[in-house]
């Protein structure tokens, strides 16, 4: 029994990771710039595609006809060749291997030129309306960059490999000193939370050890103060909806091995973000992070079996029944400020 | 105040009256049998226009299908209509066909995309009916589209040629009159794949199924479960997933120390792919169980499939329609008209789609109109060969077409992106034929026709 506990808290950790990048991103928006942001999860969406881009450019190939062979309906055959390897050799193969994490160099200036056309473009046009016009402005640009995807790359999803030395399952049973195979777990997956961390915690450090970040928190407590200092929170902030694209764009990036994306990856992990938001408690970046994981094991552990024998249908419903439970206990959620969503 | 009372006779009344009845109600059952078979839904006489309505997951859980399914539908009306090279209207026997059109007319299509949404289907198949004047739906590639689709259909009295679609209920208890499928179903799957199971893996072996919800799933699940039980098998766990999960880690791991030593994939389309990765990404290939090698297997798979899942697939057993690498002259000329004109070879679910076309074709020629109890009665225990499944019956009491199945294995070692799988087995039409009642169900009746606008 234990080793099933131990596994189901290794996915909800996995899931938590996902929520949490996302909620991360989210809740960061709405701290600095008070918008309900519901393009977020196409952002997670572009950078998965920011991944799939990178892996067609690398396996951009030759067609040569072969007039000898033949194809199975008899015509000749296409013989097609890798251009990154007929340039360069084995280091090719390698860039063609480890396409996903390399994407992260191309999807993090990506994502941060999109945050801030987003904000500068159209969202700052919206700062001083209600939010719903906000959400609904949002959700509609949501829509149109799917479709856009949807358009350019077609609606099934594309499998990105992971790379090949990170196939297959750690023995975590045996780093415990268990038997062997009681407890394994994929690879990429753990690869995935330890990503998620270090991002997080690298936001975290980013807002708690720069002046920037010193300035961004100052003005998310008192933005009228901050400017009559003079200093320019507007665009602080413009950069911060970059940083949460980015954030976004990544966490999109890495999660393509475990779930090849389609154009409705960002609509799927949307609106489970926002509950992890408004449970974690709106622009609290700790009960973003603490809310994913939080809800993430919760969902993990009422997928089991024997909690299903009990509630049947519980997994699916676990994550809103907690959240309607601390919105009616604690309207403004788990570690949000006082007085917000509380009206 | 009487009528009578004003000079009309209590006799003119009567002989008025019997006129009235005979002149409004009866005499069109009895004067003309013809001129009533005229009037039914879409009628191309009327309408001018031969149109097929295609109901394709062209998004969603099955989009790939979909989308290989209406390159089919193209392929078979361009062959129809006398374009192309002809495809399997050479080969095809006995045949009406005359490569012009059905009766004389050219035949159109539209096409609507299901998202492989049951009531998403329904609703373009009204659509297509009702706006488009489709004369014949076909397409689909989820049971759950299939059978809502086929009960419109019934109550609108347009014919419903099934596409990829394999619950034992679509022909079994939610079969009707107006609904006929090609493709094969779960219990098939299990009568074909139970023989090489035991063969590869034993009778002493405990099963955990995975298994989609909703009627395919449940279906197939039963129908293996009950297969590999007659074995000797044991069944450890059955655990239903939600159509279009995405991530099945939750559901994999419980796998993992349960005792059991198989993993039954009842899942299709990306689902499949999707979880057949995760659970070799689990190391669940490269484990032992009860001192045994741990085995998936996915009852039911394409190639399109196996293309998508990649080296996981390699060495796993499933079942299927049919194989592009077939060697009768039926498979080989669909597949030569397929890749030639798509540059890659049909899928199973493209080949029952554009069977399904030029069977709809056929019988309209055959019965000499597009009056569907006349088409039905023309499909109803027809026999046929060269369409790649050598000799076919579809069968009249149930509407399902009784024919060999295919028992395949992931290809260990591919000689091209295309050579995915291979064929283990071909059950015969007759070891995979069973008897209909098993299933229960009601055709219903073809008569009178109903209307649909």
């Amino acid at each position: 029994m234990f080793e099933v506990i131990f596994l189901q808290f290794l996915n909800g950790l996995d899931k938590g990771s996902a929520y949490a990048l996302i909620a991360l991103g989210l809740t960061l928006v709405f701290g600095t710039l008070g918008v309900v942001n519901f393009a977020h999860g196409a952002l997670f969406m572009l950078g998965a595609f920011c991944a799939v881009l990178f892996r067609r450019i690398l396996t951009l190939e030759t067609v040569t006809i072969d007039p000898e062979k033949l194809s199975p309906w008899g015509q000749p055959l296409e013989i097609r060749e890798p251009l990154v390897q007929a340039w360069f050799g084995e280091f090719g193969a390698v860039l063609v291997n480890y396409s996903v994490p390399i994407s992260l160099l191309l999807a993090i200036p990506i994502m941060l030129v999109i945050g801030i056309s987003m904000e500068r473009g159209l969202i700052k046009h919206f700062y001083k309306r209600p939010h719903a016009e906000q959400i609904l402005v949002t959700f509609g640009l949501a829509i149109v960059l799917q479709e856009l995807i949807k358009a350019g790359f077609g609606p099934n999803p594309i499998p990105q490999p992971m790379p090949e030395n990170l196939r297959g399952a750690a023995d975590i049973g045996s780093w415990l000193g268990m038997q062997a195979n009681v407890i394994t777990y994929p690879w990429w997956r753990l690869v995935y939370f330890l990503f998620s961390a270090a991002v997080i915690g690298a936001v975290f450090c980013f807002l708690q050890f720069t002046t920037f970040g010193m300035v961004v928190r100052a003005g998310m407590a008192d933005r009228e103060t901050v400017g009559v200092l003079g200093i320019d929170i507007d665009r602080r902030f413009t950069i911060m909806f970059g940083i949460a694209a980015v954030v976004a764009g990544m966490a999109g990036v890495m999660y393509t091995p475990l779930l090849p994306p389609n154009y409705h990856i960002g609509m799927d992990f949307l609106v489970l973000s926002f509950v992890v938001v408004v449970v974690g408690g709106m622009g609290s970046l700790p009960g973003a992070v603490a809310a994913g994981f939080m809800l993430g094991i919760l969902q993990s552990f009422a997928s089991m079996t024997q909690v299903k024998a009990i509630f049947p249908g519980i997994d699916q419903i676990i994550i809103y029944l907690v959240a309607v439970v601390i919105l009616l206990v604690r309207p403004r959620g788990l570690l949000g400020r006082r007085g917000v969503m509380e009206a | 105040m009487s009528i009578l009372k004003r000079g009309v006779s209590r006799r003119r009344v009567l002989r008025t009256g019997m006129a009235g009845i005979l002149a409004t109600g009866v005499s069109p059952m009895i004067i003309s049998k013809g001129a009533w078979a005229q009037d039914f839904c879409n009628n191309p006489d009327v309408t001018g226009k031969v149109v097929f309505g295609l109901n394709l997951p062209l998004s969603g859980t099955y989009a790939e299908e979909g989308a290989d399914q209406q390159k089919a539908y193209q392929l078979a009306i361009e062959h129809i209509n006398g374009e192309g090279d002809g495809g399997l209207l050479n080969v095809f026997q006995p045949s009406a066909l005359t490569g012009n059109g059905i009766l004389g007319k050219k035949v159109e299509f539209v096409t609507s995309d299901s998202q492989t949404l049951s009531d998403v289907a329904r609703a373009g198949a009204t659509r297509m009916i009702e706006r488009d004047g489709a004369i014949m739906i076909s397409g689909g590639s989820s049971s759950g589209e299939a059978i809502a689709v086929q009960s419109l259909c019934q109550e609108l009295g347009v014919i419903f040629m099934a596409g990829l679609t394999h619950s034992n209920d679509t022909t079994g208890k939610d079969k009707r009159r107006y609904g006929f499928r090609h493709f094969f179903n779960a219990y098939q799957s299990g009568i074909g794949i139970a023989p090489v199971l035991a063969q590869a893996y034993g009778t002493d072996r405990r099963a955990y199924h995975l298994t989609a919800d909703y009627t395919w799933g449940w279906t197939q699940e039963e129908s293996i479960r009950d297969a590999t039980e007659a074995l000797g098998w044991e069944t450890a766990e059955t655990v239903l997933t939600p159509l279009g999960a995405g991530d099945f880690s939750q559901f994999l791991t419980p796998v993992l120390n349960s005792g059991a030593d198989v993993l039954i994939l009842n899942h299709y389309g990306n689902d499949m792919v999707n979880s057949l990765t995760q659970a070799v990404q689990f190391g669940m290939r490269d484990r032992q169980a009860n001192g045994k090698n741990f085995e998936i297997v996915v009852p039911l798979f394409s190639e399109l499939m196996a293309k998508g899942a990649g080296d996981s697939i390699q060495g796993i057993f499933g079942t299927s329609n049919w194989h592009w690498n077939l060697q009768d002259e039926g498979s080989q000329a669909f597949t030569r008209s397929f890749g030639a004109a798509y540059g890659s070879p049909p899928s199973q679910a493209a080949h029952t789609a554009y069977v399904q076309a030029l069977l709809y074709a056929d019988a309209v020629e055959r019965a000499g109109t597009f009056y569907p109890p006349a088409v039905i009665e023309a499909l109803e225990d027809f026999e046929f060969d060269g369409m790649g499944n050598g000799p076919t019956l579809y069968r009249g009491s149930d509407h399902q077409c009784m024919k060999s199945v295919l028992v395949v294995r992931g290809n260990d070692n591919p000689s091209s992106e295309f050579d995915v799988l291979e064929v283990v087995q071909e059950i015969s039409r007759e070891d995979s034929s069973y008897d209909p009642a098993i299933f229960g169900g009601e055709l219903g009746s073809a008569e009178p026709v109903p209307q649909c606008a």
